[in-house]
Protein backbone atom coordinates (compact mmCIF):
# COMPACT_ATOMS: atom_id res chain seq x y z
CA UNK A 1 0.00 0.00 0.00
CA UNK A 2 1.27 3.72 -0.92
CA UNK A 3 0.14 6.78 1.45
CA UNK A 4 0.23 10.28 -0.13
CA UNK A 5 0.22 12.93 3.07
CA UNK A 6 -0.20 16.49 2.65
CA UNK A 7 1.45 18.50 4.75
CA UNK A 8 1.10 22.73 4.65
CA UNK A 9 3.50 25.15 6.10
CA UNK A 10 2.12 27.47 8.43
CA UNK A 11 2.60 30.52 10.93
CA UNK A 12 4.03 28.19 14.17
CA UNK A 13 0.44 27.76 16.73
CA UNK A 14 2.80 29.23 19.71
CA UNK A 15 3.36 32.64 17.58
CA UNK A 16 0.59 35.68 18.60
CA UNK A 17 -0.78 36.34 15.09
CA UNK A 18 -0.68 40.18 14.63
CA UNK A 19 -2.44 42.13 11.38
CA UNK A 20 -0.58 44.11 9.45
CA UNK A 21 -1.18 47.74 9.34
CA UNK A 22 -2.13 47.92 5.81
CA UNK A 23 -5.20 45.44 6.09
CA UNK A 24 -3.61 43.15 3.64
CA UNK A 25 -2.79 40.04 5.63
CA UNK A 26 -1.02 39.20 9.40
CA UNK A 27 2.97 39.71 9.86
CA UNK A 28 5.15 36.67 8.19
CA UNK A 29 8.27 38.13 8.34
CA UNK A 30 10.62 36.97 10.97
CA UNK A 31 7.77 34.97 12.00
CA UNK A 32 8.25 31.32 13.13
CA UNK A 33 6.86 28.93 10.56
CA UNK A 34 5.92 24.87 10.91
CA UNK A 35 4.11 22.20 9.61
CA UNK A 36 0.26 22.44 10.19
CA UNK A 37 -0.04 20.49 13.36
CA UNK A 38 -2.79 18.03 12.29
CA UNK A 39 -0.52 17.45 9.51
CA UNK A 40 1.91 15.97 12.37
CA UNK A 41 -0.48 13.49 13.28
CA UNK A 42 -1.38 12.49 9.54
CA UNK A 43 2.34 11.42 8.76
CA UNK A 44 2.40 9.97 12.14
CA UNK A 45 -0.13 7.61 11.49
CA UNK A 46 1.04 7.11 7.96
CA UNK A 47 4.58 6.32 9.73
CA UNK A 48 2.83 3.65 12.02
CA UNK A 49 0.70 1.83 9.65
CA UNK A 50 4.22 1.45 7.33
CA UNK A 51 5.64 0.21 11.04
CA UNK A 52 3.15 -2.10 10.94
CA UNK A 53 3.89 -4.09 7.46
CA UNK A 54 0.66 -2.84 6.02
CA UNK A 55 2.27 0.01 4.07
CA UNK A 56 5.26 0.17 2.01
CA UNK A 57 5.52 3.87 1.12
CA UNK A 58 4.61 7.33 2.19
CA UNK A 59 5.08 10.11 -0.11
CA UNK A 60 4.86 14.19 1.64
CA UNK A 61 3.58 16.52 -0.31
CA UNK A 62 3.53 20.35 0.18
CA UNK A 63 1.84 23.05 -2.24
CA UNK A 64 3.29 26.49 -1.20
CA UNK A 65 6.21 28.83 -1.77
CA UNK A 66 10.09 27.69 -2.27
CA UNK A 67 10.04 27.50 1.93
CA UNK A 68 7.49 25.21 1.89
CA UNK A 69 10.25 22.49 1.54
CA UNK A 70 10.97 22.29 5.10
CA UNK A 71 7.31 20.75 5.85
CA UNK A 72 8.50 17.96 3.29
CA UNK A 73 12.09 17.80 4.82
CA UNK A 74 10.54 17.52 8.30
CA UNK A 75 8.46 14.59 7.25
CA UNK A 76 10.97 13.03 5.49
CA UNK A 77 12.81 12.96 9.00
CA UNK A 78 10.19 11.00 10.88
CA UNK A 79 9.67 8.73 8.38
CA UNK A 80 8.15 9.47 4.97
CA UNK A 81 10.21 8.08 2.24
CA UNK A 82 10.21 10.63 -0.56
CA UNK A 83 8.88 14.12 -1.30
CA UNK A 84 7.30 16.45 -3.86
CA UNK A 85 6.97 20.04 -3.56
CA UNK A 86 4.41 21.78 -5.56
CA UNK A 87 5.69 25.33 -6.32
CA UNK A 88 3.10 28.31 -5.52
CA UNK A 89 3.73 32.05 -4.63
CA UNK A 90 1.38 33.60 -2.55
CA UNK A 91 -2.70 32.55 -1.18
CA UNK A 92 -3.29 29.54 -2.60
CA UNK A 93 -6.83 28.47 -1.68
CA UNK A 94 -8.02 25.10 -0.68
CA UNK A 95 -10.08 24.37 -4.37
CA UNK A 96 -6.84 25.13 -6.00
CA UNK A 97 -4.78 22.36 -3.77
CA UNK A 98 -7.32 19.93 -4.23
CA UNK A 99 -6.86 19.87 -7.69
CA UNK A 100 -3.00 20.03 -7.81
CA UNK A 101 -3.15 17.49 -5.30
CA UNK A 102 -5.67 15.45 -7.76
CA UNK A 103 -3.37 15.82 -10.73
CA UNK A 104 -0.40 13.75 -8.12
CA UNK A 105 -3.23 11.25 -7.04
CA UNK A 106 -3.19 10.20 -10.92
CA UNK A 107 0.33 10.29 -11.06
CA UNK A 108 1.63 8.58 -7.80
CA UNK A 109 -1.98 6.06 -7.42
CA UNK A 110 -1.59 6.08 -3.65
CA UNK A 111 -4.03 4.03 -2.22
CA UNK A 112 -4.68 6.45 0.83
CA UNK A 113 -4.36 10.21 1.25
CA UNK A 114 -4.43 11.31 4.34
CA UNK A 115 -4.15 15.29 5.34
CA UNK A 116 -4.82 17.30 8.38
CA UNK A 117 -8.52 18.30 9.14
CA UNK A 118 -8.09 22.02 9.58
CA UNK A 119 -4.81 24.30 8.32
CA UNK A 120 -5.01 26.57 11.48
CA UNK A 121 -3.88 29.52 9.32
CA UNK A 122 -7.12 30.22 6.82
CA UNK A 123 -9.15 27.65 9.21
CA UNK A 124 -10.76 26.55 6.09
CA UNK A 125 -11.35 23.05 6.85
CA UNK A 126 -12.06 21.71 3.18
CA UNK A 127 -9.21 20.45 1.36
CA UNK A 128 -9.54 16.52 2.14
CA UNK A 129 -13.06 16.92 1.07
CA UNK A 130 -12.94 18.42 -1.81
CA UNK A 131 -9.90 16.01 -2.88
CA UNK A 132 -12.14 12.98 -2.41
CA UNK A 133 -15.00 14.82 -4.51
CA UNK A 134 -12.34 15.26 -7.07
CA UNK A 135 -11.72 11.66 -6.73
CA UNK A 136 -14.87 10.64 -6.35
CA UNK A 137 -13.50 8.43 -3.61
CA UNK A 138 -15.29 8.17 -0.10
CA UNK A 139 -14.03 10.51 3.08
CA UNK A 140 -13.39 9.89 6.21
CA UNK A 141 -13.14 13.47 7.71
CA UNK A 142 -12.20 14.37 11.16
CA UNK A 143 -10.28 11.12 12.06
CA UNK A 144 -9.29 10.15 15.70
CA UNK A 145 -9.14 6.28 15.13
CA UNK A 146 -7.98 4.32 12.25
CA UNK A 147 -8.21 0.50 11.75
CA UNK A 148 -6.93 -0.52 8.23
CA UNK A 149 -8.29 -3.48 6.71
CA UNK A 150 -8.45 -5.46 3.82
CA UNK A 151 -9.41 -3.47 1.53
CA UNK A 152 -11.10 -0.94 3.64
CA UNK A 153 -10.91 1.52 6.83
CA UNK A 154 -12.55 1.56 9.89
CA UNK A 155 -12.25 5.19 10.90
CA UNK A 156 -13.99 6.72 14.13
CA UNK A 157 -14.88 10.54 13.51
CA UNK A 158 -15.33 13.22 16.23
CA UNK A 159 -18.19 14.91 15.61
CA UNK A 160 -20.28 17.47 17.34
CA UNK A 161 -22.59 14.68 19.16
CA UNK A 162 -19.74 12.83 19.79
CA UNK A 163 -17.97 10.02 17.62
CA UNK A 164 -18.83 8.20 14.80
CA UNK A 165 -17.57 4.92 12.80
CA UNK A 166 -17.75 4.46 9.26
CA UNK A 167 -16.46 2.15 7.04
CA UNK A 168 -14.76 3.05 3.62
CA UNK A 169 -13.27 1.37 1.01
CA UNK A 170 -9.49 1.72 -0.12
CA UNK A 171 -8.50 4.35 -1.98
CA UNK A 172 -10.26 7.15 0.05
CA UNK A 173 -9.08 10.29 1.55
CA UNK A 174 -8.76 10.75 5.74
CA UNK A 175 -8.56 13.80 7.30
CA UNK A 176 -6.84 13.74 10.56
CA UNK A 177 -8.08 15.16 13.92
CA UNK A 178 -5.30 15.94 16.82
CA UNK A 179 -6.88 13.18 19.18
CA UNK A 180 -5.48 10.46 16.05
CA UNK A 181 -2.09 9.92 17.81
CA UNK A 182 1.12 11.40 19.54
CA UNK A 183 3.11 12.40 16.52
CA UNK A 184 7.04 12.01 17.22
CA UNK A 185 10.12 13.83 17.26
CA UNK A 186 12.82 13.25 14.23
CA UNK A 187 16.05 12.53 15.88
CA UNK A 188 19.43 14.11 14.66
CA UNK A 189 20.94 11.43 12.51
CA UNK A 190 16.86 10.94 11.10
CA UNK A 191 17.08 14.85 9.93
CA UNK A 192 21.00 14.12 8.07
CA UNK A 193 19.57 11.09 6.25
CA UNK A 194 16.34 12.99 5.33
CA UNK A 195 18.61 15.46 3.64
CA UNK A 196 19.39 12.44 1.21
CA UNK A 197 15.75 11.44 0.72
CA UNK A 198 14.56 12.16 -2.82
CA UNK A 199 12.36 15.57 -3.01
CA UNK A 200 10.95 16.05 -6.49
CA UNK A 201 10.07 19.98 -7.66
CA UNK A 202 6.82 20.93 -9.71
CA UNK A 203 5.51 24.15 -10.83
CA UNK A 204 1.75 24.26 -10.51
CA UNK A 205 1.35 25.55 -14.18
CA UNK A 206 3.16 22.11 -15.30
CA UNK A 207 0.37 20.22 -14.44
CA UNK A 208 -2.45 22.62 -15.46
CA UNK A 209 -3.68 24.33 -13.04
CA UNK A 210 -4.57 27.70 -12.27
CA UNK A 211 -4.18 28.82 -9.18
CA UNK A 212 -5.22 32.43 -9.05
CA UNK A 213 -7.49 32.91 -6.05
CA UNK A 214 -11.33 32.98 -6.53
CA UNK A 215 -11.79 34.83 -3.54
CA UNK A 216 -11.01 38.35 -2.80
CA UNK A 217 -9.37 39.30 0.20
CA UNK A 218 -10.64 42.69 0.58
CA UNK A 219 -9.52 43.53 3.77
CA UNK A 220 -8.03 41.89 6.98
CA UNK A 221 -8.51 43.61 10.65
CA UNK A 222 -7.75 43.15 14.26
CA UNK A 223 -10.65 41.52 16.01
CA UNK A 224 -12.76 43.97 18.65
CA UNK A 225 -10.88 43.72 21.76
CA UNK A 226 -12.82 43.34 25.12
CA UNK A 227 -12.76 45.85 27.53
CA UNK A 228 -10.56 45.17 30.70
CA UNK A 229 -12.31 43.11 33.15
CA UNK A 230 -11.45 43.59 37.42
CA UNK A 231 -10.18 40.52 39.34
CA UNK A 232 -12.60 39.62 42.57
CA UNK A 233 -11.12 38.89 45.60
CA UNK A 234 -13.43 36.16 46.81
CA UNK A 235 -15.87 33.93 45.83
CA UNK A 236 -18.61 35.82 47.37
CA UNK A 237 -17.47 39.18 45.88
CA UNK A 238 -17.74 37.13 42.43
CA UNK A 239 -21.21 35.86 42.63
CA UNK A 240 -22.63 39.02 43.99
CA UNK A 241 -21.20 40.59 40.70
CA UNK A 242 -22.89 38.13 38.90
CA UNK A 243 -25.90 38.77 39.73
CA UNK A 244 -25.99 42.23 40.53
CA UNK A 245 -23.39 43.89 37.85
CA UNK A 246 -23.74 41.56 35.41
CA UNK A 247 -27.40 40.48 35.81
CA UNK A 248 -26.59 36.48 34.13
CA UNK A 249 -27.63 34.70 37.07
CA UNK B 1 -31.54 33.85 -8.27
CA UNK B 2 -32.46 32.16 -5.03
CA UNK B 3 -30.33 30.71 -1.93
CA UNK B 4 -30.78 27.04 -0.89
CA UNK B 5 -30.00 26.16 2.86
CA UNK B 6 -29.36 22.02 3.95
CA UNK B 7 -31.14 21.85 6.57
CA UNK B 8 -29.08 20.11 10.00
CA UNK B 9 -31.72 17.45 11.70
CA UNK B 10 -31.69 13.80 12.93
CA UNK B 11 -34.23 12.94 10.83
CA UNK B 12 -37.18 13.48 13.78
CA UNK B 13 -36.66 17.42 14.08
CA UNK B 14 -34.27 20.20 12.96
CA UNK B 15 -31.14 20.55 14.80
CA UNK B 16 -31.09 24.20 16.26
CA UNK B 17 -28.06 25.48 14.72
CA UNK B 18 -30.19 25.63 11.45
CA UNK B 19 -31.97 27.90 12.74
CA UNK B 20 -29.38 30.34 13.29
CA UNK B 21 -28.07 29.27 9.57
CA UNK B 22 -31.65 30.54 8.45
CA UNK B 23 -30.89 33.55 10.14
CA UNK B 24 -27.67 34.32 7.77
CA UNK B 25 -29.20 32.79 4.71
CA UNK B 26 -31.91 34.86 4.45
CA UNK B 27 -29.51 38.13 4.88
CA UNK B 28 -27.94 36.94 1.71
CA UNK B 29 -30.95 36.19 -0.24
CA UNK B 30 -34.56 36.63 1.00
CA UNK B 31 -36.08 33.99 -1.65
CA UNK B 32 -34.49 31.17 0.91
CA UNK B 33 -35.06 27.22 -0.35
CA UNK B 34 -34.55 24.89 2.31
CA UNK B 35 -33.12 21.21 0.76
CA UNK B 36 -34.08 18.74 3.57
CA UNK B 37 -32.59 14.96 2.89
CA UNK B 38 -33.42 12.51 5.47
CA UNK B 39 -34.85 9.31 5.94
CA UNK B 40 -38.55 9.24 7.35
CA UNK B 41 -38.52 13.30 7.40
CA UNK B 42 -42.03 14.48 6.97
CA UNK B 43 -42.01 16.09 10.66
CA UNK B 44 -39.10 17.60 9.87
CA UNK B 45 -40.02 19.11 6.62
CA UNK B 46 -43.56 20.38 8.46
CA UNK B 47 -41.45 22.06 11.28
CA UNK B 48 -39.37 23.58 8.47
CA UNK B 49 -42.17 25.54 6.39
CA UNK B 50 -43.33 26.89 9.42
CA UNK B 51 -40.08 29.24 9.36
CA UNK B 52 -41.56 32.66 7.90
CA UNK B 53 -38.29 33.12 6.22
CA UNK B 54 -38.44 29.39 4.18
CA UNK B 55 -39.93 30.45 1.16
CA UNK B 56 -39.86 26.95 0.31
CA UNK B 57 -39.01 23.47 1.19
CA UNK B 58 -37.46 20.49 -0.64
CA UNK B 59 -37.61 17.29 0.22
CA UNK B 60 -35.63 14.38 -0.69
CA UNK B 61 -36.41 11.09 1.54
CA UNK B 62 -34.69 8.04 1.24
CA UNK B 63 -33.34 5.23 3.87
CA UNK B 64 -30.35 5.88 2.34
CA UNK B 65 -29.73 9.42 3.67
CA UNK B 66 -30.42 8.13 7.22
CA UNK B 67 -26.80 8.54 8.76
CA UNK B 68 -25.76 12.17 6.79
CA UNK B 69 -23.29 10.45 4.76
CA UNK B 70 -21.47 13.05 2.27
CA UNK B 71 -21.19 10.62 -0.46
CA UNK B 72 -24.77 10.49 -0.87
CA UNK B 73 -25.96 13.65 0.02
CA UNK B 74 -23.64 15.78 -2.37
CA UNK B 75 -24.96 14.08 -5.72
CA UNK B 76 -28.25 15.43 -5.14
CA UNK B 77 -27.28 18.09 -3.38
CA UNK B 78 -25.17 19.50 -6.60
CA UNK B 79 -28.03 18.63 -8.82
CA UNK B 80 -30.57 21.20 -7.02
CA UNK B 81 -27.96 23.48 -7.23
CA UNK B 82 -28.86 24.33 -10.66
CA UNK B 83 -31.43 26.68 -9.57
CA UNK B 84 -29.70 28.25 -7.19
CA UNK B 85 -26.85 31.17 -6.57
CA UNK B 86 -25.69 30.31 -3.38
CA UNK B 87 -25.65 26.63 -1.29
CA UNK B 88 -25.03 27.13 2.57
CA UNK B 89 -25.25 25.08 5.47
CA UNK B 90 -23.82 25.53 9.33
CA UNK B 91 -19.98 25.69 9.85
CA UNK B 92 -20.57 22.64 12.42
CA UNK B 93 -18.88 18.46 11.37
CA UNK B 94 -22.27 18.28 9.53
CA UNK B 95 -21.74 21.20 7.03
CA UNK B 96 -17.81 20.91 7.38
CA UNK B 97 -18.45 17.41 6.25
CA UNK B 98 -20.42 18.07 3.53
CA UNK B 99 -19.87 21.13 2.27
CA UNK B 100 -16.99 21.25 0.44
CA UNK B 101 -17.31 18.11 -1.31
CA UNK B 102 -20.39 20.01 -3.14
CA UNK B 103 -18.38 22.97 -3.60
CA UNK B 104 -15.53 20.90 -5.77
CA UNK B 105 -17.79 19.28 -7.67
CA UNK B 106 -19.46 22.57 -8.73
CA UNK B 107 -15.81 24.36 -9.62
CA UNK B 108 -16.63 26.91 -6.61
CA UNK B 109 -14.06 28.03 -3.48
CA UNK B 110 -15.90 27.79 -0.60
CA UNK B 111 -16.09 30.28 1.65
CA UNK B 112 -16.04 29.05 5.85
CA UNK B 113 -17.40 30.23 8.57
CA UNK B 114 -18.67 33.46 7.75
CA UNK B 115 -19.38 35.47 10.77
CA UNK B 116 -21.40 38.56 9.09
CA UNK B 117 -23.37 38.97 6.00
CA UNK B 118 -21.79 42.22 4.39
CA UNK B 119 -23.86 42.05 1.09
CA UNK B 120 -24.76 38.66 -1.22
CA UNK B 121 -21.13 38.38 -2.17
CA UNK B 122 -18.82 40.20 0.51
CA UNK B 123 -18.44 38.59 4.15
CA UNK B 124 -16.54 38.92 7.13
CA UNK B 125 -14.86 35.53 8.62
CA UNK B 126 -12.11 34.81 11.46
CA UNK B 127 -8.81 33.60 10.29
CA UNK B 128 -5.96 32.60 12.25
CA UNK B 129 -8.16 31.36 15.79
CA UNK B 130 -9.81 34.50 15.65
CA UNK B 131 -7.09 36.79 15.84
CA UNK B 132 -7.80 38.53 12.30
CA UNK B 133 -10.83 38.88 10.56
CA UNK B 134 -10.74 39.08 7.07
CA UNK B 135 -13.50 40.21 4.68
CA UNK B 136 -13.83 38.41 1.66
CA UNK B 137 -15.84 38.47 -1.73
CA UNK B 138 -16.47 35.66 -3.71
CA UNK B 139 -16.24 36.31 -7.64
CA UNK B 140 -17.68 32.32 -8.54
CA UNK B 141 -21.03 32.06 -9.90
CA UNK B 142 -22.14 29.95 -7.41
CA UNK B 143 -21.13 30.42 -3.69
CA UNK B 144 -20.90 27.90 -0.97
CA UNK B 145 -20.99 29.31 2.10
CA UNK B 146 -21.21 27.98 5.70
CA UNK B 147 -22.27 29.77 8.55
CA UNK B 148 -20.77 29.90 12.50
CA UNK B 149 -24.56 30.05 13.88
CA UNK B 150 -23.27 31.43 17.10
CA UNK B 151 -23.14 34.65 15.37
CA UNK B 152 -26.83 35.02 14.05
CA UNK B 153 -29.72 34.67 16.43
CA UNK B 154 -32.18 31.45 15.41
CA UNK B 155 -34.67 32.47 13.03
CA UNK B 156 -38.27 31.99 14.58
CA UNK B 157 -39.87 28.81 14.40
CA UNK B 158 -43.74 29.75 14.02
CA UNK B 159 -45.87 31.74 11.35
CA UNK B 160 -44.47 30.58 8.16
CA UNK B 161 -46.21 28.16 5.55
CA UNK B 162 -43.67 27.53 2.93
CA UNK B 163 -45.19 24.69 0.21
CA UNK B 164 -43.39 21.65 0.58
CA UNK B 165 -41.82 19.66 -2.45
CA UNK B 166 -40.39 16.33 -3.05
CA UNK B 167 -37.52 15.68 -5.40
CA UNK B 168 -35.91 12.64 -6.62
CA UNK B 169 -33.63 10.83 -4.33
CA UNK B 170 -29.57 9.45 -5.77
CA UNK B 171 -28.26 5.73 -5.96
CA UNK B 172 -26.55 4.94 -2.95
CA UNK B 173 -22.35 4.97 -2.76
CA UNK B 174 -21.09 1.56 -2.55
CA UNK B 175 -18.12 3.04 -0.79
CA UNK B 176 -18.96 3.99 2.46
CA UNK B 177 -20.60 2.16 5.24
CA UNK B 178 -21.94 3.42 8.50
CA UNK B 179 -21.12 1.40 11.95
CA UNK B 180 -22.33 3.53 14.76
CA UNK B 181 -22.49 6.49 16.51
CA UNK B 182 -22.15 7.00 19.73
CA UNK B 183 -24.15 9.94 21.21
CA UNK B 184 -23.30 11.25 24.41
CA UNK B 185 -27.13 11.83 25.73
CA UNK B 186 -28.09 14.35 28.74
CA UNK B 187 -30.57 16.43 30.04
CA UNK B 188 -28.19 19.66 29.99
CA UNK B 189 -28.90 22.59 27.41
CA UNK B 190 -26.60 22.04 24.40
CA UNK B 191 -23.32 23.19 24.44
CA UNK B 192 -23.65 25.46 21.32
CA UNK B 193 -27.18 27.33 22.31
CA UNK B 194 -26.79 27.21 26.12
CA UNK B 195 -26.79 30.76 28.31
CA UNK B 196 -24.98 29.73 30.43
CA UNK B 197 -21.43 27.57 30.42
CA UNK B 198 -18.59 26.50 32.64
CA UNK B 199 -16.24 24.84 31.25
CA UNK B 200 -13.01 22.98 32.85
CA UNK B 201 -9.53 22.37 31.63
CA UNK B 202 -6.45 20.68 32.58
CA UNK B 203 -6.44 22.20 36.52
CA UNK B 204 -9.14 19.69 37.15
CA UNK B 205 -6.84 16.91 37.16
CA UNK B 206 -9.09 14.49 36.83
CA UNK B 207 -12.41 13.15 35.74
CA UNK B 208 -13.43 12.49 38.70
CA UNK B 209 -13.27 16.32 39.80
CA UNK B 210 -15.37 17.16 37.22
CA UNK B 211 -18.25 16.54 39.61
CA UNK B 212 -17.49 20.37 41.44
CA UNK B 213 -18.44 21.15 37.95
CA UNK B 214 -21.51 19.17 37.46
CA UNK B 215 -22.97 20.38 40.40
CA UNK B 216 -22.67 24.21 39.23
CA UNK B 217 -23.69 23.65 36.22
CA UNK B 218 -26.82 21.59 37.64
CA UNK B 219 -27.44 24.59 39.81
CA UNK B 220 -27.40 27.21 36.86
CA UNK B 221 -28.76 24.93 34.20
CA UNK B 222 -25.32 25.42 32.05
CA UNK B 223 -23.99 23.46 29.78
CA UNK B 224 -19.97 21.90 30.41
CA UNK B 225 -17.00 22.93 28.43
CA UNK B 226 -13.38 21.83 28.74
CA UNK B 227 -10.39 22.69 27.03
CA UNK B 228 -8.76 20.30 24.71
CA UNK B 229 -5.73 19.40 27.19
CA UNK B 230 -9.10 18.22 29.61
CA UNK B 231 -10.36 15.97 26.80
CA UNK B 232 -7.10 14.48 25.75
CA UNK B 233 -6.05 14.07 29.69
CA UNK B 234 -9.78 11.70 29.59
CA UNK B 235 -11.28 13.63 31.66
CA UNK B 236 -14.25 14.42 29.77
CA UNK B 237 -15.75 13.47 25.87
CA UNK B 238 -14.56 15.24 22.57
CA UNK B 239 -18.02 16.89 22.13
CA UNK B 240 -17.35 18.79 24.89
CA UNK B 241 -13.89 20.77 23.98
CA UNK B 242 -14.51 24.47 22.87
CA UNK B 243 -12.29 26.09 20.67
CA UNK B 244 -10.63 26.86 17.07
CA UNK B 245 -10.42 22.58 16.80
CA UNK B 246 -13.75 22.18 19.04
CA UNK B 247 -16.91 24.16 19.17
CA UNK B 248 -17.74 27.63 19.53
CA UNK B 249 -19.69 29.37 22.20
CA UNK B 250 -21.33 32.44 22.98
CA UNK B 251 -23.16 32.13 26.06
CA UNK B 252 -24.45 35.14 28.45
CA UNK B 253 -21.85 33.75 30.69
CA UNK B 254 -19.05 31.52 30.10
CA UNK B 255 -16.77 30.50 33.28
CA UNK B 256 -13.69 28.80 32.79
CA UNK B 257 -12.03 27.24 35.29
CA UNK B 258 -8.36 25.61 35.72
CA UNK B 259 -7.86 26.66 31.97
CA UNK B 260 -4.68 28.77 31.11
CA UNK B 261 -6.03 30.60 27.93
CA UNK B 262 -4.13 29.57 24.92
CA UNK B 263 -4.97 31.28 21.56
CA UNK B 264 -6.88 28.10 20.61
CA UNK B 265 -9.28 27.97 23.41
CA UNK B 266 -9.95 31.74 23.36
CA UNK B 267 -11.27 31.16 19.66
CA UNK B 268 -13.93 28.98 20.73
CA UNK B 269 -15.41 31.79 23.83
CA UNK B 270 -14.18 34.95 23.86
CA UNK B 271 -17.13 36.46 22.48
CA UNK B 272 -19.11 35.56 25.22
CA UNK B 273 -21.29 38.15 26.62
CA UNK B 274 -19.77 38.10 30.40
CA UNK B 275 -16.51 35.82 31.19
CA UNK B 276 -15.38 34.64 34.73
CA UNK B 277 -11.68 33.12 34.98
CA UNK B 278 -10.93 30.85 37.92
CA UNK B 279 -7.16 29.67 37.95
CA UNK B 280 -4.52 29.82 40.48
CA UNK B 281 -2.03 31.64 38.46
CA UNK B 282 -2.42 35.55 37.82
CA UNK B 283 -0.47 35.61 35.34
CA UNK B 284 -2.49 33.03 33.44
CA UNK B 285 -4.10 34.76 29.92
CA UNK B 286 -7.12 34.06 30.39
CA UNK B 287 -7.41 36.64 32.33
CA UNK B 288 -6.83 39.45 29.98
CA UNK B 289 -10.45 38.60 28.44
CA UNK B 290 -12.64 37.89 31.47
CA UNK B 291 -14.55 40.38 32.94
CA UNK B 292 -14.19 38.80 36.52
CA UNK B 293 -11.17 37.05 37.38
CA UNK B 294 -10.86 35.15 41.01
CA UNK B 295 -7.18 33.96 41.47
CA UNK B 296 -7.86 31.11 43.35
CA UNK B 297 -7.35 27.11 43.60
CA UNK B 298 -10.52 25.96 42.17
CA UNK B 299 -10.49 23.04 44.92
CA UNK B 300 -11.51 25.94 47.16
CA UNK B 301 -13.34 28.30 44.94
CA UNK B 302 -15.79 25.97 43.20
CA UNK B 303 -16.91 24.62 46.57
CA UNK B 304 -17.52 28.25 47.90
CA UNK B 305 -19.16 29.05 44.77
CA UNK B 306 -21.86 26.22 45.20
CA UNK B 307 -22.27 27.25 48.54
CA UNK B 308 -22.78 31.32 47.49
CA UNK B 309 -25.22 30.06 44.74
CA UNK B 310 -27.47 27.62 47.34
CA UNK B 311 -27.56 31.29 49.40
CA UNK B 312 -29.65 33.16 46.60
CA UNK B 313 -33.34 33.50 46.40
CA UNK B 314 -33.37 33.49 42.72
CA UNK B 315 -31.53 32.52 40.04
CA UNK B 316 -32.03 33.10 36.58
CA UNK B 317 -32.78 30.05 34.19
C1 LIG C 1 -3.82 23.13 16.23
C2 LIG C 1 -4.24 23.23 17.67
C3 LIG C 1 -5.59 23.30 17.96
C4 LIG C 1 -6.01 23.39 19.27
N1 LIG C 1 -7.35 23.46 19.52
C5 LIG C 1 -7.77 23.63 20.78
C6 LIG C 1 -9.17 23.77 21.10
O1 LIG C 1 -10.03 23.71 20.22
N2 LIG C 1 -9.52 23.97 22.39
C7 LIG C 1 -8.60 24.04 23.40
O2 LIG C 1 -9.00 24.23 24.56
N3 LIG C 1 -7.29 23.87 23.13
C8 LIG C 1 -6.86 23.66 21.87
N4 LIG C 1 -5.54 23.48 21.63
C9 LIG C 1 -4.62 23.32 22.79
C10 LIG C 1 -4.17 24.63 23.40
O3 LIG C 1 -3.04 25.11 22.70
C11 LIG C 1 -3.79 24.42 24.89
O4 LIG C 1 -2.79 23.43 24.97
C12 LIG C 1 -4.97 23.98 25.76
O5 LIG C 1 -6.08 24.84 25.55
C13 LIG C 1 -4.56 24.02 27.21
O6 LIG C 1 -5.60 23.54 28.02
P1 LIG C 1 -5.70 23.99 29.55
O7 LIG C 1 -5.82 25.46 29.63
O8 LIG C 1 -6.78 23.17 30.18
O9 LIG C 1 -4.31 23.45 30.15
P2 LIG C 1 -3.05 24.26 30.66
O10 LIG C 1 -2.56 25.20 29.65
O11 LIG C 1 -2.13 23.24 31.21
O12 LIG C 1 -3.61 25.14 31.85
C14 LIG C 1 -4.09 24.63 33.06
C15 LIG C 1 -4.39 25.83 33.93
O13 LIG C 1 -4.97 25.37 35.14
C16 LIG C 1 -4.48 26.16 36.21
N5 LIG C 1 -4.59 25.36 37.44
C17 LIG C 1 -3.94 24.19 37.72
N6 LIG C 1 -4.32 23.73 38.93
C18 LIG C 1 -5.22 24.61 39.42
C19 LIG C 1 -5.97 24.69 40.62
N7 LIG C 1 -5.89 23.74 41.56
N8 LIG C 1 -6.78 25.75 40.81
C20 LIG C 1 -6.88 26.72 39.84
N9 LIG C 1 -6.20 26.69 38.69
C21 LIG C 1 -5.39 25.65 38.48
C22 LIG C 1 -3.05 26.48 35.83
O14 LIG C 1 -2.63 27.68 36.49
C23 LIG C 1 -3.15 26.65 34.31
O15 LIG C 1 -3.38 28.01 33.96
C24 LIG C 1 -5.07 23.38 20.31
C25 LIG C 1 -3.72 23.31 20.03
C26 LIG C 1 -3.30 23.20 18.71
C27 LIG C 1 -1.85 23.10 18.42
N1 LIG D 1 -0.79 24.24 0.47
C1 LIG D 1 -0.97 23.02 0.97
N2 LIG D 1 0.00 22.08 0.83
C2 LIG D 1 -0.18 20.83 1.33
N3 LIG D 1 -1.28 20.46 2.00
C3 LIG D 1 -2.26 21.35 2.17
C4 LIG D 1 -2.17 22.67 1.66
N4 LIG D 1 -3.30 23.33 1.99
C5 LIG D 1 -4.07 22.45 2.68
N5 LIG D 1 -3.44 21.26 2.79
C6 LIG D 1 -3.93 20.04 3.48
O1 LIG D 1 -5.32 20.18 3.71
C7 LIG D 1 -5.62 20.20 5.10
C8 LIG D 1 -6.80 21.10 5.38
O2 LIG D 1 -6.54 22.42 5.00
P1 LIG D 1 -7.67 23.55 4.88
O3 LIG D 1 -8.74 22.98 4.00
O4 LIG D 1 -6.98 24.73 4.25
O5 LIG D 1 -8.16 23.83 6.26
C9 LIG D 1 -4.31 20.59 5.76
O6 LIG D 1 -4.27 20.10 7.08
C10 LIG D 1 -3.29 19.91 4.84
O7 LIG D 1 -3.17 18.53 5.15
Amino acid sequence: MKILVAVKRVIDYNVQVRVKEDGTGVVTDNVKMSTNPPDDNAIEEAVKIKESGKAKEIVAITIGEEKAQETVRKALAVGADRGIHVKVDGIIEPLAVSKILQKIVEKENPDLVFMGKQAIDDDCNQTGQMLAALLNWPQATFASKIEVKDKSLEVTREVDEGLETIEINIPSVVTCDLRLNEPRYASLPNIMKAKKKPLEQLNATDLGIDTKPRIEQIKVEEPPKRKAGIKVSSVAELVQKLKNEAKVI
Amino acid sequence: MSALLIAEHNNKEIRPFTLNAITAASQIDQDLHVLVIGKGIDAVCKSVSEIPNVKKVIQIDNDIYENYLAENFTPVIVKQAENYSHIISSANTFGKNLMPRVAALLDTSQISDIIKVISSDTYLRPIYAGNAFATVKSNDNKKCITIRPTSFDPAPTSGGSAEIVKADSSEASTLIKFVKREEVKSDRPELGTARIVISGGRGMASGDNFKLITAIADKLNAAIGASRAAVDAGYITNDHQVGQTGKVVVPDLYIAVGISGAIQHLAGMKESKVIVAINKDGEAPIFSVADYGLEADLFEALPQFLEELNKLNTIQK
